[in-house]
């Protein structure tokens, strides 16, 4: 090995460190962004030490040296711009859009290098390059299209409810088939450019075939799994190329996205089997009435406010319903004028409130409201008996009491108690159901008052009514 | 096997566990920024990208390699950007000056 060898190979381990600790400061709001910063450091070097190998090795032509840096300036400047001005609630189609873009151009890695290479000849290749090619291009493909169809769901291009039909089953079956047949002619040396461009095309119909039939509140669970399913394509892509640390960003990212995903599932009591197996859940929340199932109190938005001002605790659980209205700044300013008034008001925050897990805080971050207010299932739960007022914008089925009882849909669901507060005040549109369609048994308990109306409108009617009346 | 391919395996596998280890410790509050955070580490792709590049001498594969690099930056810009936004925003009460 030459000095120069060691010297980027040192260098792409400094790289590895980065991302590692970046991770690691990601662990805590305080040094999470300066764990993002240092990750993309690391990113940093790592393109400066390819750049340097490039360059020693001089055998890039002049078109190919083009053909990378045209193709880089259009995707970062598309990268860069997009996530500037993307709005907050529409973080997690964003997010899927990118991961779309890491699983196309790792699985193009694949095709590129078979390209270089000519036929895939089982002596020129050894099988541990043929097969990490083939499981590559597979899961590089099916992100690509699972990801872009998950996005569109989410952005409301594509219909939030599960599309299906009977022959999706035989359809997903046969696709499978295939693609286990043209990964072992892959693997097996037999064939080349077209034998794994076919993979590629029936990994891509794969992709969309699995997500389609997905309802949209089992999306983020959807795009997490993409994602690991992405990074363990890149880690693929670093065996084809022999490049450590694609190996070790991919595996990392695949062991994240892993947890993320088991987590996420968890929080929603929902199995990744049954999230995979598909038909739940519609993601377009149509206000639907209630027929019949007891009665409930209704409340005022004057009332509120004064039940609200002359409270000395208020723990307010803002839900889907509140990121979908987009009043996350309402909220806070409600939040404010009550510290105002000397309230003392905290947020509790379901793992999955928002449209993904950990959406809900970042969208009250945004409004400015300080990560100190903003309590977890855990600390929310334990105050609520001591909480003179609940405020719940837009939350549902995580704020159900049934889930503590046996034989329903959302049992065993962790939910907030807000049922154990004095009082509850539930802003909401009508008396419809949440994703998981059942009736909300505590909107018709004795200490609950329903308030209806467009959260951002109640929300910005109670903030008025509190500097009129207090 | 070859010492390379061996080596290569082992640092899979232990990269795998270090990112069990590394995310299980993570609050839920944290799990969307670090979902985003995770993809622009996937964007690692780009210097995949870059190295193919060095390697292709053919029509079909500069396009490959121009469409490839395009998806790449977009996954490793896009994502530190929008993660760096997110986080900016989680700010505490003690770092807005004065504000109660």
């Amino acid at each position: 090995m030459s000095d120069f060898d060691t010297t980027t190979h040192l260098l792409y381990l400094g790289a590895a460190i980065c991302f590692v600790l970046g991770l690691h400061l990601m662990t805590s709001p305080a040094t999470a962004r300066r764990g993002n910063l240092l990750s993309a450091a690391g990113m940093t070097l790592a393109v400066v030490v390819t750049v340097a190998i490039l360059w020693r090795d001089g055998s890039i032509s002049s078109t190919g040296l083009a053909a990378l840096v045209g193709g880089l300036a259009v995707g970062s400047g598309a990268g860069v711009v997009t996530a500037k001005r993307v709005a907050m609630t529409s973080m997690p189609e964003l997010i899927s859009l990118f991961n779309a873009a890491g699983g196309g151009a790792a699985a193009l890695i694949a095709l590129g290098d078979i390209l270089n290479h000519g036929v895939l000849s089982a002596a020129a290749r050894p099988v541990s390059t043929t097969l990490t090619m083939a499981l590559d291009t597979l899961l590089g493909g099916l992100t690509l299209s699972g990801s872009l169809v998950a996005a569109g769901k989410l952005a409301g291009k594509l219909p939030g409810r599960p599309v299906s039909s009977r022959f999706n089953r035989p359809l997903n079956v046969l696709l499978g088939l295939l693609t286990l047949v043209l990964a072992g002619f892959v693997t097996a040396g037999a064939g080349g450019v077209t034998t794994l461009s076919l993979l590629g095309l029936v990994a891509l119909a794969l992709g969309v075939l699995v997500t389609l039939p997905i309802g949209g509140a089992d999306m983020p669970v959807v795009i997490s799994l993409l994602n690991a399913c992405t990074g363990t394509a890149v880690a693929m892509a670093g065996f084809v190329l022999d490049s450590t640390p694609l190996i070790i960003a991919g595996a990392l990212v695949g062991a994240a996205g892993t947890i993320l995903t088991m987590l996420m599932a968890e929080a929603m009591n929902r199995s990744l089997f049954s999230v995979l197996a598909g038909g739940f859940g519609s993601g377009d929340s149509d206000p639907v009435a209630l027929a019949g199932g007891g009665s409930y109190r209704t409340v005022e938005v004057d009332d509120a406010a004064l039940q609200l001002a002359y409270a000395s605790r208020v723990v307010i659980v803002p839900g889907y319903g509140l990121a979908a209205a987009q009043a996350q700044h309402e909220v806070v300013a409600l939040a404010k004028a009550l510290s105002e008034q000397g309230v003392d008001v905290s947020y509790g925050i379901h793992p999955v409130a928002g449209r993904m897990p950990g959406h809900m805080n970042v969208l009250l971050a945004e409004a400015d409201a300080p990560y100190e207010q903003m309590q977890d299932l855990e600390e929310a739960n334990a105050v609520f008996p001591t909480t003179d007022v609940v405020l719940v914008v837009g939350a549902n089925d995580v704020t159900n009491p049934a889930a503590r009882r046996p034989g329903n849909p959302v049992s065993g669901m962790p939910i907030l108690d807000v049922d154990r507060a004095r009082s509850v005040v539930v802003i909401k549109r009508s008396m419809g159901q949440g994703y998981a369609g059942v009736d909300n048994e505590l909107y018709t308990e004795p200490v609950t008052a329903m308030l209806f109306g467009d959260a951002k409108q109640v929300l910005t009617r109670l903030v008025a009514a509190l500097r009129t009346y207090v | 096997m070859t010492p390379m391919l061996l080596a290569d395996i082992t640092v899979f596998v232990l990269s795998l566990l270090v990112g069990f280890e590394v995310i299980t410790k993570v609050p839920a509050t944290l799990h969307t920024p670090l979902m985003s955070g995770a993809n622009a580490i996937h964007g690692a792709v780009v210097i995949g990208v870059m190295l193919l590049a060095g390697s292709t001498h053919s029509t079909l594969g500069y396009v490959v390699v121009a469409i490839a690099a395009a998806l790449a930056a977009m996954n490793v810009t896009g994502g530190y950007v929008v993660t760096d936004r997110m986080l900016r925003m989680f700010r505490s009460r003690g770092s807005r000056g004065g504000q109660r």
